[in-house]
């Protein structure tokens, strides 16, 4: 069992770049763990720390004005490498949810394999938010799953997200694949035995 | 009327929910030692077992040196991720390639060496160049670390069906312009998002005429432009090939293969979601400015001036000029570089040694350059030796080092040191893909070669001609 995710309220942090990799996400170097523990303190390492890890005072994490559970981020977030490394990093620094106008494909199943919701909103959406929330840095949103909405609750817009059903379902239940696909084991089988 | 993705993907679902999600069968699943072990441990703590172990493959090959091999590895993490993959495969009783096995290398590059990689399969690997194999006829995606665990437990995954672009390249391309050039052009023109949510075919006749090598360059940097993966229609390249390699059908399965596998193409009056056109005599040798592939101009041309860029790229933009060190406008021409490096497993193999000698045969490497050479597997460093092509590169003051993904990403000690320019012709631009710090610049074979020559970014065909 993950943990569930319905209904969450926050305040935000702001990344207002663009094509985020997941090589800024979590550099390679840090990808020799063998387990999924510990990738929170090293997310962003290279924009966070400088080389002898003295942080950065300009990054966004390393101030105080911006804190919360939702991580805000400019188009097309995620890109580049499938490691998983990332997600795990930006759900154990304590982020539940990601917002943004576009997810790369690998980032967004990742994050929802691992209880960390992508929500993409419009272009528009995305601008006014990052508006809302430079000038008020405790501009708060809520992001409901069962009914798909996400509000700012600055200007008080509602948008409604997208997410397909079945991933929705495992979210809201904090169901994963296998538990589904194990059960699903006699139509594996058959479909073998089929193309024998 | 179907497309070539649609024809394969069809073959191998299993089951349909009711909102569209696809349980889709793979047939083959390669593991590297970076993001797997996470998935064998849940795999041990379900109490699972790999459901089908005959159809994984596992071969360590991110965190390996390219030097000295048959010691030990030093960096004792490194060796830990390595060892923890060799344990898992014996636990669970599947094929390990391990360093110095002849059959070691990058999987990317092993794959498809070996026949293991056939057109009409689905492959997946915890690793999003695995769009590589898509050059055979496959459908072949990266998937994250729960995946992999899917995978073993159950030899399916759950999958959304991608939608189906055609990127056709008409024309010939133009000597000197290699895979890679075509591939980073089509990257610029997409952008590096622009492909997302699809799988690609390439078509047309600038993508016919190219070797299967050639294929592998472009289908592997697929997953740049966003795209889930690449394919190319089997065809005489692919089955010639595929002939006599150590995993591919033989005798009347075989022909029964090669029959099959002529039926794997996009039938004439099939429907794209998009359609894509280039022209190959567009296609220049290519470079990289900034810190994505995108992020890519012919060699001839300048650096963008900010005021050409869209409102909201402009702060990623500048961001990573600072981090180049370029200035808008710049020409890359003429830029002094300190690091080449030819490998990984977008131009690591044999046919990227071969015109990396091309260019370097009878010239010196010029002195204040660091040159890593990596082949991207054993076989490939027997061909090289068995061409000769290391003779030449020796006497052009190059040294070859043993194969693994090396200075693509720098997870072992192949690091290019910050502020460093690296011509490099793996995949990724990103900040620190080298080493925290590095600059990189992608881009093909040739021009590494003449970059590696002449100490400067070097339009390589100014020296083919001479």
């Amino acid at each position: 069992m993950k943990e569930k995710f319905t209904l969450l309220t926050s305040t935000c942090v702001p990344l207002p770049l663009e094509n985020v990799d997941t090589d800024q996400i979590i550099p390679a170097r840090f990808l020799k763990a063998t387990t999924k523990e510990g990738f929170g303190n090293k997310l962003f390492r290279d924009w966070r720390y400088d080389k002898e890890d003295i942080p950065n005072p300009d990054f966004v994490l390393n101030q105080n004005t911006y804190k919360g559970h939702i991580l805000v981020a400019g188009k097309n977030f995620g890109s580049g490498s499938s490691r998983e490394h990332a997600a795990w990093a930006i759900a154990s620094y304590g982020f539940r949810a990601v917002v943004s106008s576009f997810f790369a494909d690998i980032f967004k199943n990742n994050s929802m394999n691992n209880g960390l919701l992508p929500v993409v909103v419009s272009p528009e959406f995305l601008a006014e938010l990052f508006a809302s929330l430079e000038k008020n840095p405790a501009t708060t949103v809520t992001i409901d799953l069962p009914n798909q909405t996400i509000t700012n609750n600055e200007t008080h817009r509602t948008a409604s997200f997208e997410i397909n059903p079945y991933k929705k379902n495992c979210l809201v239940n904090g169901l994963d694949d296998i538990d589904y696909l194990l059960a699903n084991k006699s139509k594996i089988e058959e479909y073998e035995k089929a193309q024998l | 009327m179907k497309t070539l993705f649609d024809k394969i993907w069809e073959k191998h679902v299993v089951d349909t929910l009711s909102d569209g999600t696809i349980q889709l069968y793979i047939d083959r699943l390669y593991c590297h030692e970076v993001t797997s072990p996470q998935a064998f441990a849940g795999l041990k703590e379900r109490g699972l077992k790999p459901f089908r172990p005959e159809r994984v493959t596992c071969i360590p090959d991110h965190n390996i040196p390219t030097l000295n091999q048959d010691r030990p590895i030093e960096d004792p993490v490194s060796k830990k991720q390595v060892d923890t993959l060799e344990q898992h495969a014996k636990d669970f009783g599947l094929t390990y390639y391990g360093l110095r096995h002849p059959k070691n290398g990058i999987i990317h590059v092993v794959g498809p060496e070996n026949g293991l990689t056939q057109p009409g399969m689905t492959l997946v690997c915890g690793d999003s160049h695995t769009s590589t194999h898509g050059a055979l006829g496959a459908i072949a995606f990266g998937i994250g670390t729960s995946e992999v665990e899917m995978t073993l437990a159950t030899q399916c995954l759950m999958q959304r069906k991608p939608k189906n672009m055609r990127i056709t390249i008409d024309g010939k391309r133009k000597p000197g312009v290699t895979a890679k050039d075509i591939a980073l052009y089509i990257i610029r023109k997409m952008t590096t998002g622009g492909a997302t949510g699809y799988f690609v075919e390439y078509a047309g006749e600038a993508i016919r005429h190219t070797t299967m090598e050639d294929r592998l360059t472009i289908c592997n940097l697929s997953i740049e432009m966003g795209a889930r993966g690449g394919m190319i229609a089997p065809d005489q390249v692919t089955i010639d090939y595929l002939k006599g390699r150590e995993f591919a059908p033989r005798g009347k399965a075989w022909e029964r293969a090669v029959a099959y596998w002529k039926t794997l193409h996009s039938d004439d009056n099939a429907v794209f979601d998009k359609e894509v056109v280039f022209h190959a005599e567009d296609i220049e040798p290519m470079v990289t400015y900034g810190t994505n592939p995108g992020m890519g101009l012919g060699i001839r041309e300048q650096i963008p001036t900010l005021e050409s860029i869209d409102e909201t790229g402009r702060i990623s933009f500048s961001k990573a000029l600072d981090y180049m060190g370029f200035q808008p406008g710049d020409s890359m021409k003429g830029k002094k570089i300190d690091y080449v490096f030819l490998g990984s497993c977008t131009n690591g193999r044999i046919e990227d040694f071969r015109a990396f000698a091309s260019l370097v045969e009878g010239k010196k490497k010029a002195a204040h350059v660091t040159a890593w050479l990596v082949p991207g597997s054993w076989m490939v460093e027997k061909q090289i030796k068995a061409e000769g092509i290391d003779k030449i590169l020796t006497e052009a003051g190059f040294q070859l080092r043993q194969p693994g993904c090396s200075a693509c990403l720098a997870m072992n000690d192949d690091k290019v040191p910050a502020g460093k320019y690296a011509v490099s012709t793996s995949n990724r631009n990103f900040e620190g893909r080298q080493g925290p710090g590095a600059r990189t610049i992608l881009a093909g074979p040739l021009v590494a070669a003449a970059a590696a020559v002449t100490g400067v970014i070097t339009d390589p065909r100014d020296l083919l001609n001479e």
